[in-house]
């Protein structure tokens, strides 16, 4: 249980995926202009984290063992193709779930950050409950940095910054001063 | 001729600086910030997504016409997890040590959208010989971008360009700039300075209209 917790704590906090490893850089850049969207899109790629967790490990346990070759192809199309099925059903089982994930699933499937995951658990060789806490903590991590990110930008958006600085650059900074607050974490869990 | 030329000259160039994927378009980051922190790194990052790029444009640019539309994307996606499979596998044969450094980001070339994008607006729809001249170009763009960023947070954050060491004893390396935040930061003032030069030279253009109207 320790084991688990720490992956989590550590994948959430240490190791975040959008500010230690710059990972889903688009959406977090792209679409945290609005809270509530980006809660939205958080949550949305956790549930996709979580299913490409599943997924990577079932290929990995019974079908690339054979052709370890495939691993990149297969994940992508395997990763796609799931994410279509349950944005399917989910539209039919749940219309109030679809509306609120809905629009973001297929454009999640395509993040590097859902290709980065099954590949980083892969390469840490994670099992079956190991990889799905990852997956859980990855996303959660993802929400928090895009939540947070929103919030910034929220607060700056009438201050009164040179036109030069403006947009993308002034976000960029503003990431990196939020990636250097959440290095202090590393220090965390380093005297145990 | 000579009118073709001037446009695959200016296809060319236009990946370099005008359309620059990574200082205009922003295109194409979520890898490429995690592995410059040196110079050396940009060059392989930089080679190996400029191999993947002019393959898939290529092979795109060759079966336009029997990819059928409505899968085209996942056709794409299909030819370029090919290349990136390939080029992982070539540095892993070839230089281990920095296949080991790049790690798990190869095979995250994959899920660039510098490269379905490019695929999708230019490649499927050229020939191929225009397609390869606009990969070409941009992969120019990427690999220079990647090589300046990685070249700065290298000289900042270690004191040395290609391991060699720039400055004397005294030096104190900022460490945080080759540590996550320098990246964004470092990022950041770079496409300050791109939109400053930008902002710079269309005023000028504005005050030479202005003379020229003024003449008038």
């Amino acid at each position: 249980m320790g084991d688990l917790g720490w992956i989590f704590i550590s994948t959430l906090l240490i190791n975040n995926f959008v500010l230690a490893y710059f990972l889903g850089l688009c959406p977090f850049l792209g679409v945290s202009s609005k809270l509530d969207t980006s809660f939205r899109l958080g949550l949305a790629t956790t549930f996709v984290m979580v299913v490409t967790a599943l997924c990577a490990w079932i290929l990995n346990t019974y079908v690339l063992i054979y052709a370890p070759y495939l691993r990149l192809i297969s994940f992508i199309v395997v990763i796609a193709c799931v994410v279509q099925l349950i944005e399917m059903a989910i539209k039919k089982l749940s219309p109030a779930l679809f509306r609120a994930l809905g629009i973001f699933l297929p454009l999640i499937t395509t993040n590097c950050a859902i290709l980065g995951l099954a590949i980083f658990a892969t390469n840490r060789g994670y099992g079956l409950w190991q990889g799905l806490v990852y997956a859980l903590g990855a996303g959660a991590g993802f929400t928090l940095a895009i939540v947070l990110m929103a919030g910034l930008r929220d607060e700056t958006e009438m201050s009164d910054v040179p036109t030069m600085v403006k947009g993308i650059a002034f976000n960029l900074i503003v990431s990196g001063i939020l990636s250097m607050a959440f290095m202090g974490f590393a220090g965390l869990f380093s005297a145990s | 001729m000579a009118k073709s030329e001037k446009q695959a000259y200016d296809e060319f160039i236009k990946g370099i600086w005008r359309e620059n994927p990574v200082f205009v378009q922003v295109l194409g980051m979520c890898p490429m910030l995690a592995v410059t922190n040196s110079a050396i790194n940009g060059v392989a990052m930089g080679l190996a997504t400029c191999f993947v790029l002019v393959g898939s444009s290529f092979l795109v640019s060759l079966l336009k016409n029997l990819i059928p539309k409505q899968v085209r994307i996942s056709c794409f996606i299909i030819i370029i997890a090919t290349f990136v499979t390939v080029v992982d596998y070539s540095l892993l044969a070839l230089v281990p040590a920095i296949h080991k450094e790049l790690g798990a980001f190869i095979p995250l070339i994959v899920a660039k959208c510098l490269i379905l994008g490019r695929q999708e607006a230019f490649a499927s729809r050229n020939t191929i010989r225009m397609a390869l001249i606009d990969a070409l170009g941009m992969a120019a763009g990427f690999l220079i971008a990647l090589v300046s960023l990685g070249a700065i947070r290298e000289i900042l954050g270690e004191g040395k360009l290609f391991g060699v060491p720039l400055f004397g004893d005294n030096f104190e390396p900022w460490v945080i700039m080759i540590l996550p935040p320098g990246g964004f930061i470092t990022l950041g003032f770079m496409l300050l300075f791109f939109n400053w030069f930008e902002e710079k030279k269309k005023r000028l253009d504005e005050r030479a209209a202005a003379i020229e109207g003024s003449d008038i």
